[in-house]
């Protein structure tokens, strides 16, 4: 790469990082509000359900907690687990989504591309085949493990070779580690119907029955690890120009992809582990969230854990409303709530796919 | 611009040109060796998948039975029960690759497959809602196909406006992907397990009770449609140079467009419809045909359709003899072709 060159993506860098200092207070203003409305849809998580509650009832589970009233116990018991788990873990998936799309360089890119949701639903498939496990809290650990495991395969493959690991061959592994694990998955599926019967349930992903203790455990690596890439967007501008560009610019790219990637594996992992593999929110939300306010990573990931929560939780509620008195799996409702918007967005303007 | 990018490609090693009174065309002559050694490759396969089963048959009693000089039960076993399957996963493994091929083509992204845009999932959610509920089992493949091509129907009107961009295309069919395949997983958990167990068999995809009607099928259809995938490829790569170079070299961008849109789903909606969704060989098997052929021309399409059919014939034939239990052959595709593939990839990772 030339010097003209080099000072040329210098200078675009900048030109977009001021562009969008000029939107500042606007955008400022939109992440509040963003934060009103996740406020909003928690407490209509609250407050819809196989039976109504009022908001005051609500407000006194959290705050002012009595176990004598029914309606309270079901908010605190019931309600308040799943709400906090859709939270988290849309905020997750789709901040995620966005790292993954920036570190790959790839808008096809899914956070669950490096093999972990495919470990995940392997590990438990064998789990259940092996050990007959049924309920989804005994589930947590063998995900994360089998999430982790996974991945690690994925950027063992992808770094081997010469060249080491890059965006494209580290995509491609994690496609075939998750295409290979899949087809086991099938086969012990088929081979036993029973296994069949009791996984169908989480693998369609859901946030019912789950405690919120086992939550508090995994929160560490969800919400801490979502909080680090939150504050990596400068870097993922700058990884997103490129290769040789961003190496003019003195960034280590090798190391940044895999910090950001393992972030990735680690949030992700926790993600599928406490509610099962949830797709499109973390494909979806980043497409959704630029086509709204640009390209500029600083604000993309805290719009696309805002987005992504508003997301998965609005999908909850709709899946306790269309079915009434039955649900709906919110992974199922996902997709519903949420392609309608990206084809919009897609017709609307000129995306950056 | 333009024609400094054109001059230098018509001196490569290996490119002839045919000419005729009627067209010519640029042939490059190294992947056509490769094409043909795959094919015999092919041949052989084929011919030993036919000895393989309950009831094994040497392989010159096969070629007698398939120049109808062998017994009446081996020509039965070979003609009526082993061919027909054999020629299915030659033609949708083919069919499958060179879809595959032109929407990675199309959309210039390495990780799209015919089942990323959504035309997959539209032919699964009627098979599936087909087999929970209980329909004719004998037009399973209609609905199949019907799924896929309402759904490819779909995506191309969601995505026009004023013209097609890939881009948006590719968003649209996320979108509306994501939504048939939620409707599938809502009826694989509303339905009894009995009635879902076959539907989840079925979306593995396998090559169980093939016939010579399902042959006829594909070959009237792959016959049809690869020809024109192979001839779309030259437009293709024209199109690889952008927009505004395709428009400039004087190609109907929008007619050029429809035409591998079609030609793509077509062959996917043909080989979902007899087989299922078989993941896999339309998102690997041209990845393999560039890092082993070089980049995508007519000859490399042709090498892709080769390799797939290849590959697919091989996946079968483990899925169905070679293991302990027979698995569907949907499961076995990316079992068998993983390991092949990540050697592609240690070994070819400069061409990516």
């Amino acid at each position: 790469m030339t010097a003209s060159e080099t000072a040329q993506a210098i200078q675009a860098t900048r030109n977009r990082e001021r562009q969008s200092g000029a939107g500042l207070a606007v955008r400022g203003v939109g992440l509040i509000a963003g934060l009103v409305a996740v406020a909003a849809i928690a407490i209509v998580s609250l407050r819809i359900g196989s039976i109504e509650i009022s908001t005051g009832d609500a407000w006194a589970a959290l705050f002012n907690y009595d176990s004598d009233v029914y309606n309270q116990t079901v908010v605190r018991t019931l309600r308040l687990p799943r709400t906090i788990i859709a939270l988290g873990v849309g905020a997750a998936l789709a901040t995620a989504g966005a790292t993954m799309q920036a570190v790959t360089r790839n808008p096809l890119a899914d956070p669950s591309i490096l093999g972990v949701s495919s470990g995940a639903t392997f590990a438990i498939v064998m789990a259940t085949f092996y050990l007959r496990l049924s309920a989804p809290s005994q589930y947590v650990w063998f995900a994360f493990a089998g999430a982790l495991l996974a991945s690690l395969l994925v950027f063992a493959i992808g770094s081997a070779g010469r060249g080491g690991p890059s965006p494209i061959k580290l995509a491609l592994a994690g496609v075939v580690i998750s295409a290979l694990l899949g087809s086991w998955t099938s086969a012990l599926l088929l081979l036993d119907e029973n296994t069949l019967d009791t996984v169908r349930f989480w693998l369609a992903g859901s946030v019912v029955g789950r405690s919120l203790d086992t939550f508090w455990t995994l929160s560490p690596f969800l919400l801490g690890g979502t909080l680090a890439m939150i504050f990596l967007g400068h870097q993922l501008n700058v990884l997103n120009l490129g290769e040789e560009s961003a190496r003019a610019l003195g960034m280590n790219t090798g190391r940044m992809r895999l910090i950001c990637s393992l972030l990735v594996v680690i949030v992700v992992g926790a993600a599928v582990s406490a509610a099962g593999p949830i797709a499109f929110v973390g494909l979806a939300t980043p497409h959704i969230v630029r086509a709204v306010i640009g390209p500029d990573y600083r604000w993309v990931l805290p719009y696309s854990a805002i987005t992504g929560a508003i997301l998965l939780t609005a999908a909850d509620v709709a899946g306790r409303i269309v079915a009434r008195p039955a649900e709906i799996q919110v992974g199922i409702m996902t997709a519903v709530v949420g392609a309608p918007f990206l084809i919009y967005l897609a017709r609307q303007r000129t995306v950056e796919a | 611009m333009q024609e400094a990018n054109m001059q230098p490609v018509m001196r490569k090693p290996g490119q002839r040109m045919i000419r005729t009174r009627f067209f010519s065309a640029r042939v490059n002559v190294h992947v056509l060796i490769f094409a043909v050694i795959t094919l015999a490759v092919l041949a052989i396969l084929a011919t030993w998948a036919m000895t393989l089963g309950s009831y094994r048959i040497p392989f010159a009693d096969v070629g007698r039975a398939l120049i109808g000089d062998g017994s009446p039960d081996q020509e039965f076993i070979v003609r009526t029960l082993r061919l027909p399957r054999v020629i299915s996963a030659i033609f949708i493994g083919a069919a499958l690759a060179m879809s595959g091929a032109i929407f990675q083509g199309l959309v210039r992204n390495a990780l799209v497959s015919p089942d990323i845009i959504g035309i997959e999932t539209g032919a699964t959610l009627l098979a599936v809602f087909w087999i929970v509920t209980g329909q004719s089992s004998a037009l399973l493949p209609l609905a199949a196909f019907f799924g896929a091509i309402i759904t490819a129907v779909i995506i191309y009107l969601l995505s026009w406006k004023g013209g097609i961009s890939p881009n948006r295309m590719i968003l649209v069919g996320i979108g509306i992907g994501a939504t048939l395949s939620a409707l599938t997983t809502f009826l694989t958990v509303r339905y009894p397990i009995e009635l879902v167990r076959p539907a989840v068999v079925w979306q593995m995809g396998s090559l169980y009770g093939s016939n010579w009607n399902e042959v006829k099928i594909l070959a009237i259809s792959v016959s049809l449609l690869a020809p024109a995938a192979i001839i779309l490829t030259w437009p293709l790569r024209t199109m690889q140079l952008g927009d505004d170079v395709t428009r400039g070299l004087g190609l109907s961008l929008e007619r050029t467009r429809l035409g591998l849109i079609a030609v793509g789903c077509g062959l996917c909606a043909v080989a979902t419809a007899m087989a299922g969704p078989i993941g896999f060989v339309a998102l690997m098997v041209p990845h393999a045909a560039r890092m082993i052929a070089g980049p995508l021309s007519g000859s490399v399409m042709l090498f892709s359709a080769v390799l797939g059919g290849c590959f697919l014939l091989m996946a079968d034939i483990v899925g169905q003899h070679l293991l302990p239990v027979p698995l569907p052959t949907g499961v076995v595709t990316a079992a068998v072709g993983a390991p092949y593939f990540l050697f592609l990839l240690y070994r070819f990772n400069t061409r990516m």
